[in-house]
């Protein structure tokens, strides 16, 4: 397939798109409290409400909210980040056409996906800060530690990012979403968000390690709960490069149908 | 810095588009050559589906060459892509405005994505509104705009980064009289400003005002370049003569016409006949002594038109079919 | 209202694989994910702790009235503002069908959408032995009957409705709070005694203790009349502004 090369100094014009969705941004806070509408109503009804009838989990010596609360910080960067990518980028791309007025300008496909990520790793980054600061305020946090979740945000948002938008290349029209979310929901729902991954049968536990939300919540919760260790190399070299992958698809894909 | 080559120039440019599933290859533009000096203005002409759009995107470097040669402002654009697109201004099909932002923010952004430095932009953007008669709608969501006021936008936009060459790529479809008459006065100055105009229309009357020099193209190829004169004076007669006909004499007349004297040529070696659909056309050096010639046969239109020739005939003599099919 | 009706299931045999996703298998996976798996460490805890049941049939009856609350909710805002901006209502506007005909037709297709998928989550439920006996069919009226308290309203609203991203506002900031502290995900007597009267005033929480006596067989005549009463209530009364607010975006 034919490319069309980029050097190197077009690179810092993927700012340009931040800055253009920043632009947006700044006009009102909303799509921020709006991402952290569902957690912080997930962290009080599961979290504090089922928390009460759990006590604690197996093995963890926090009430069971301080234990929910990272995971669904992690699944916030999560779905912060993969939202803008996703749902927004199909949006740009198909409803507004917004990257047809880009495309004549001296930025890139790449610098467009490198924008568009960035972007979204910043509002990951964000809403990561705004649920971090309500569970510090409602006494659920208990290792300084935590600080940790903060860059481990944005590289959770990084891996999303570059899914959602390596995914979006492939979709046609919104039904499609549906599928996503046959995929979305039940890793928030099973990727030990909720409980140890020791109440899953010896047999599954390996599917539910294969899921990138798993390794984002251990990048969090892990160190949030006090537990450091070289361990956490893993989901880290694990985000990496699942993000990586997807960036490079995406990138990819998006060259070719654009640059037609 | 004065540069002895053309701005833009093609050598048997091509753009394939592979096979893909039930879509057989499609031969959009095929071996065109052409080039383009500075201070020029230059049109592509040629029905939906000659090559036109895909030419301009090839021009502006968002759409790969599949053969042939291309260099714009000297430079190759499969390999130097944004460094001819930082010098390129392009006015797309669709006007693609950021409806999320105002007016003077669109002007901002783009030129923000040229890499532009913001006060330049501000200052750039003040003298584009009022290029743009724009000023008094500054603040305003996108949303708001009339089409015409949305192609303003569009081109002082692509305006943003003092361009050397502006690609327009149909730039009054859809517009209605009022809005196309302030856009060609606003594409006038331009011109008058120097700036050199690559434009795709399938408005005669666009052509003819704002073009030097004109491309037909059709299925892809080059049928006949010149001036817009040049064209009218080598396919074209000087006057043509528009004829209507009652329904159920329409055939027979059609008939007789077509080898008469002013089918074949007689007196008047340039003549022609046409039969469109809904008139018959008469080529002639003379449309008074044409219509005189009809009466004589004693054939008796509902309506006779006498006019001068237009790029509009010369177009149908071409490519045998009107330009929005 | 009929046709209006045939006209939407005629629509639904073309999307049914997409919307099942939403509709069936959504609340399904809550129940496997939290009723079976949160369920587990629950039940470990304190064992049959809430209503003397597992967390797992405590929770699955609260989560088919909350889906039912959900899919009857965004199709009858989602789907009602779309058919009233460029879809269906559209197209019916110049015909004799009156506007009120619209709402009941299309509030009756949604009726049935509803039935179905509590239906199939039933007939899981009882795959996992999580109802109490023949009683808990009684619960499948009592979604049914939560989701047309909630789309009849949902549509008096949605048809004047122009932005979808209103529609959003509204799921995140009044539904989700709604699915969250109804009831469903624990029982409203855990909550501080200062709010508990105001959970009695939520039309879901009304829904699940519907569905939930009816499923575990502890319901009483008083206690699911005043529930029946309160949601035909909410139902009814949507449906009267509705025909309002039909005909004023219809046939302005």
């Amino acid at each position: 397939m034919t490319t069309v090369a980029v050097p190197a100094w077009t690179r810092r014009r993927a700012l340009a798109l931040i800055e253009r969705n920043f632009m947006i941004y700044r006009r009102s806070v909303t799509p921020l409290l709006n991402a952290l509408v569902e957690p912080i109503l997930y962290l009080l009804s599961i979290g504090v409400g089922v928390g009460m009838l759990v006590g604690t989990v197996p093995g963890v010596d926090v009430p069971y909210a301080a234990y929910v609360g990272p995971a669904i910080l992690a699944t916030t960067a999560m779905n912060t980040a993969f939202n803008q990518t996703s749902f927004g980028v199909f949006i740009r791309m198909r409803v507004e056409k917004t990257y047809e007025a880009i495309l004549p300008t001296p930025l890139s496909v790449t610098d467009i996906a490198v924008g568009e990520v960035t972007s979204a790793m910043i509002n990951g980054l964000l809403t990561s800060i705004g649920f971090l600061t309500l569970m510090a305020v409602g006494g659920l946090v208990t290792s300084a530690w935590v600080l940790l979740a903060l860059p481990a945000s944005l590289l959770i948002s990084y891996a999303f990012a570059a899914g959602g938008l390596a995914v979006t290349t492939y979709l046609r029209d919104f039904p499609d979403f549906q599928y996503i979310q046959l995929f979305m929901l039940p890793m928030y729902l099973f990727a030990t968000t909720f409980y140890p991954l020791s109440v899953y049968p010896e047999a599954v536990r390996p599917l539910i390690q294969a899921l990138p939300l798993y390794h984002s919540i251990e990048l969090v919760r892990e160190p949030a709960l006090g537990h450091l260790s070289w361990d956490l190399l893993i989901p880290v070299a694990y985000l990496l490069a699942f993000g990586s992958v997807a960036m490079y698809v995406a990138t990819r894909r998006m060259t070719r149908a654009m640059l037609r | 810095m004065v540069s002895t080559h053309p701005l833009v120039e093609a050598r048997d440019l091509t753009k394939v588009y592979p096979a893909r599933g039930s879509t057989p290859e499609f031969r959009a533009v095929d071996g065109i050559d052409f080039a383009l000096e500075r201070g020029e203005s230059f049109g592509l002409l040629g029905p939906n589906g000659a090559g036109k759009s895909t030419t301009m995107r090839m021009i502006a470097a968002t759409s790969p060459i599949s053969g042939g040669s291309l260099r714009v402002l000297g430079m190759d654009p499969m390999k130097q892509g944004p460094e001819i697109r930082a010098r390129l201004g392009v006015v797309t099909q669709d006007d693609h405005l950021d409806n999320e932002l105002t007016v003077r923010e669109n002007l901002h952004i783009y030129g923000r994505y040229f890499g532009l430095p913001r006060a330049v932009i501000r200052e750039r953007a003040t003298r584009l509104l009022d290029f743009a008669q724009l000023q008094e709608k500054a603040g305003d969501q996108v949303e708001t705009l009339s089409g015409g006021m949305r192609r303003r936008l569009t081109i002082a936009r692509s305006l943003i980064n003092e361009p050397d060459i502006l690609l327009l790529d149909e730039p009054t479809t859809g517009l209605d009289p009022q809005a196309r008459h302030i856009l060609w006065d606003r594409l006038f100055q331009l011109k008058q400003q120097g700036v050199t105009l690559i434009l795709t229309t399938h408005y005669m009357d666009e052509a003819e005002q704002l073009c030097d020099r004109l491309v037909v193209v059709d299925h892809g190829r080059i049928v006949a370049q010149g001036s817009p004169q040049e064209l009218i004076h080598r396919y074209a007669t000087r006057e043509v003569l528009e004829l209507r006909f009652r329904l159920d004499e329409r055939d027979t007349a059609a008939e007789k016409l077509r080898t008469s004297v002013l089918a074949t040529g007689g007196t008047d070696a340039e003549g022609r006949v046409e039969l469109l659909p809904d008139r018959v056309l008469v080529y002639t050096a003379d449309g008074e002594a044409a219509l005189a010639t009809v009466h004589a046969m004693s054939l008796t239109p509902l309506t006779a038109l006498v006019r001068r020739a237009t790029l509009e005939d010369v177009f149908l003599k071409l490519t045998g079919r009107s330009l929005i099919e | 209202m009929l046709r209006v009706f045939r006209y939407w299931v005629t629509l639904y045999r073309r999307t049914w694989r997409g919307s099942i996703v939403i509709n069936v298998l959504n609340p399904l996976l809550f129940l496997i994910g939290i009723g079976a798996g949160l369920g587990a460490l629950v039940d470990d805890n304190a064992p049959a702790q809430i209503a003397g049941v597992s967390y797992a049939a405590f929770f699955a009856p609260g989560m088919l009235a909350a889906a039912a609350m959900q899919n009857a909710f965004l199709e009858g805002s989602a789907g009602v503002a779309r058919a009233a901006g460029f879809g269906a209502y559209r197209s019916a506007t110049p015909t004799p069908l009156r506007p009120e005909q619209l709402a009941a037709g299309h509030l009756l297709f949604i009726t049935f959408r509803v039935l179905i998928a509590s239906g199939a989550f039933i007939v899981v439920m009882a795959a996992f032995g999580l109802i109490g006996g023949w009683w808990a069919l009684g619960a499948l009226l009592g979604a049914t009957l939560t989701g047309v308290a909630f789309a009849a309203p949902a549509a008096a609203w949605a048809v004047g409705v122009r932005k979808l991203r209103h529609i959003d506002t509204v799921f995140r900031f009044v539904i989700m709070p709604l699915y969250m502290f109804s009831g469903t995900f624990f029982a409203v007597s855990q909550l501080p005694e200062w709010i508990r009267p105001v959970s009695y005033l939520l039309p879901l929480w009304h829904g699940v203790e519907l569905c939930r006596t009816l499923s575990l067989g502890t319901a009483t005549i008083t206690g699911s009349s005043v529930h029946i009463a309160y949601l035909l209530t909410l139902a009814i009364g949507g449906f009267l502004v509705a025909r309002v607010t039909y005909r004023r975006r219809l046939h302005p």
